[in-house]
């Protein structure tokens, strides 16, 4: 009798078990199938509209043929310039919370608030640009559009260049300490020679982070159906170019919206994955 | 080497540098270096105490016409200026709460996978995939929820809610209703989707840490794989869990061009799910560049103020919590 009842409360566990690995497989088919079906959909549309026109012609009006070369200058220019006004801030942030001040009360709040930055809603980042610049200066620009993608940029540097200097074993600094070298030169010439690798991560990372944000440049670069690189007007990018091109009625300027769709994707991704490669390579050696 | 130390050589056979000099001018070196970082450091803390004088300053107009009503008000009418923020936080609560009733589950059964079903070969493929998706860009997530998902919902997804609960008391209310294929639903699905793996990847990582000796005496008295993980692997890792979780909330709730797209934009309240509706970024993504008048600028910079503050609260208390649970790993 007893030996029935606890050969059917394990047969239970059993079944219990195995309805909740099922699950297990279940949940990771799902979540893998959602990928699978977003980058299907996106390399089937954007596919079937890319042809050279669309690097080489300026966005047109509905109906007509045209492309994708302003906002994708318009792109890049903004890219570069917050990766430039982002880079050495975050990098300096970084270097001091590892290596100046590791055991500050500084640092932990600057983690800390680090931390919260790196998530908050980059739309947020985006009004606070709006009434920091857009607003005193009376008109949108690219420039606006950079500081705001650049201060997405920051955290995710101070974040990366502090992990990977705390990687840096203190022997090396040690040693170089032991010769002679001031702080400065250890930094620079020693810990920053070890983390290279890292830090890149931490910067390609950043690049990828910005290439697809949308919500930060609406009200600080806006948009602009023409060729523009001048910094002090409205400038295009390709996320703003999506959303007005997708919303809109017209299904040329939808293709458009698809194939802009098809870059960006293949450009973040292809930036996370060499990223990846470049930091476990460095993490193995 | 010889090179260098005979040029150094020759440069000090012209003027010998005094020792002193040298020192001298290492020593400041130094210390602009430690100024220049110390500063940049700083410039992370004066950022954020910018961003959050900058949305009281610009909300200050709409808060003193509204004053605290402009939280407990539904009206948004741009026409005749009256202004509350109830729609947009409604909207932004109830998306969020969907994504996190499918994310959490969902999200902590693919960790179950990745830690103790996976083949090790396959862990590290599978594992970078689930990362992906956090890696495609928001607009992505909204262009194909706008022509592809939401067409889907409205055809597959919405009409049999309706029908299985359109009888049953309280239910029924949550699924009244046409079948628009943009609204809460939608949202708060491409929601779950986006924020599934921030719960995976924390979820995978906390999970990993728990000490083997522990599992392993759990599977010593005879427990079944479940039994581990839901008696000994979660009760451990709970505050890291709890952490991801709040990490994955904070990003749904200031989301905004996922949802923006398939939100439909209407300020309203309404019980059901299936109703288009609006969220706090949804509406300042889709009004600012056309907002007119001082005021109506000032009420969505209010309701950026609003959703600044609820997000900090919950990434505070996220880190704050997988803050603790690291000092406890090490």
């Amino acid at each position: 009798m007893a030996r029935a009842a606890s050969s059917s409360l394990y047969a239970r566990r059993r079944r219990r078990n195995s309805a909740m690995m099922g699950l297990g497989y279940l949940a990771t088919l799902f979540g893998l199938g959602w990928l699978v079906l977003i980058l299907s959909v996106l390399l089937w549309q954007g596919f079937s509209g890319l042809s050279l026109k669309v690097f080489t012609e300026m966005t047109p009006p509905p109906g007509s043929d045209g492309g994708l070369l302003n906002p994708i200058v318009g792109s890049l220019i903004m890219t570069v310039l917050a990766i430039a006004i982002g880079t050495p801030i975050g990098l300096m942030a970084g270097t001091y919370m590892a290596e100046y001040g590791r055991y500050a009360k500084l640092t932990s709040i600057v983690r800390f608030i680090n931390d919260i930055l790196l998530s908050a809603p980059s739309i947020v980042i985006g009004l606070f640009v709006y009434e920091v610049m857009v607003a005193p200066m009376g008109h949108f620009s690219g420039l606006a559009g950079a500081v705001a993608l650049a201060i997405i940029v920051i955290p995710v540097v101070v974040r990366t260049t502090e992990d990977m200097l705390l990687l840096v074993p203190n022997t090396l600094r040690e040693a170089a300490a032991a010769l002679g070298l001031p702080r400065a030169y250890i930094v620079r010439r020693i810990a920053y020679r070890a983390a290279r690798a890292g830090i890149i991560t931490g910067v390609l990372l950043a690049i990828a982070r910005i290439s697809g944000e949308t919500a930060p440049l609406l009200f600080t670069a806006l948009n602009n159906q023409f060729w523009s690189t001048n910094l002090n007007a409205p400038m295009p990018s390709l996320p703003a170019v999506i959303f007005q091109f997708a919303l809109s009625p017209y299904s040329d300027w939808q293709q458009l919206a698809w194939t802009g769709a098809l870059l960006i994707t293949v450009a973040v991704l292809a930036l996370s994955i060499i990223a990846r490669a470049l930091s476990s390579s460095s993490k193995s050696s | 080497m010889t090179d260098i130390a005979l040029r150094d050589e020759m440069v000090s056979a012209a003027e010998p540098p005094s020792r002193a000099a040298v020192l001298k001018r290492l020593r400041l070196v130094d210390a602009v270096f430690h100024a220049l970082t110390r500063s940049a450091a700083m410039a992370v803390l004066v950022l954020l105490g910018g961003v959050i004088v900058a949305l009281i300053s610009g909300s200050l107009l709409a808060f003193e016409k509204f004053g605290f009503g402009f939280v407990t008000t539904e009206v948004w009418n741009p026409v005749t200026e009256q202004f509350g923020a109830v729609a947009p936080i409604y909207g932004t609560l109830v998306t969020s709460i969907i994504a996190m009733l499918i994310a959490v589950p969902v999200g902590l059964m693919i960790a179950l996978f990745l830690t103790e079903l996976c083949p090790p070969l396959l862990r590290r493929p599978i594992g970078i995939a689930i990362e992906l998706l956090a890696g495609i860009p928001s607009i992505i997530y909204g262009i194909w929820g706008l022509f592809v998902f939401a067409p889907f919902v409205q055809q597959y997804v919405q009409p049999p809610l309706i029908d299985a609960f359109g009888n049953v008391p309280i239910l029924s209310s949550l699924f009244a209703g046409p079948p628009y294929g943009i609204g809460m639903l939608t949202a708060g699905l491409i929601l779950a989707i986006m924020v599934l793996p921030f719960i995976t990847s924390i979820s995978r990582d906390v999970f990993d840490a728990v000490p083997p000796v522990l599992k392993e005496a759990a599977y010593g008295m005879g427990c079944t794989t479940w039994e581990v993980f839901r008696n000994v692997v979660l009760p451990y890792t709970r505050v890291g869990v709890i952490g991801g979780v709040m990490l994955g909330l904070g990003r749904a709730l200031g989301e905004t061009m996922a949802v923006t797209f398939v939100i439909g934009n209407a300020h309203r309240v309404s019980a059901s799910l299936l109703a288009p509706s609006t969220t706090i970024s949804a509406s300042i993504a889709n009004e600012f560049t056309e907002a007119v008048g001082d005021l109506y600028t000032s009420s969505l910079i209010a309701l950026g103020l609003i959703l600044f503050i609820i997000t900090f609260i919950v990434l505070a208390a996220a880190r704050y919590l997988l803050m603790r649970i690291e000092r406890r790993i090490g």
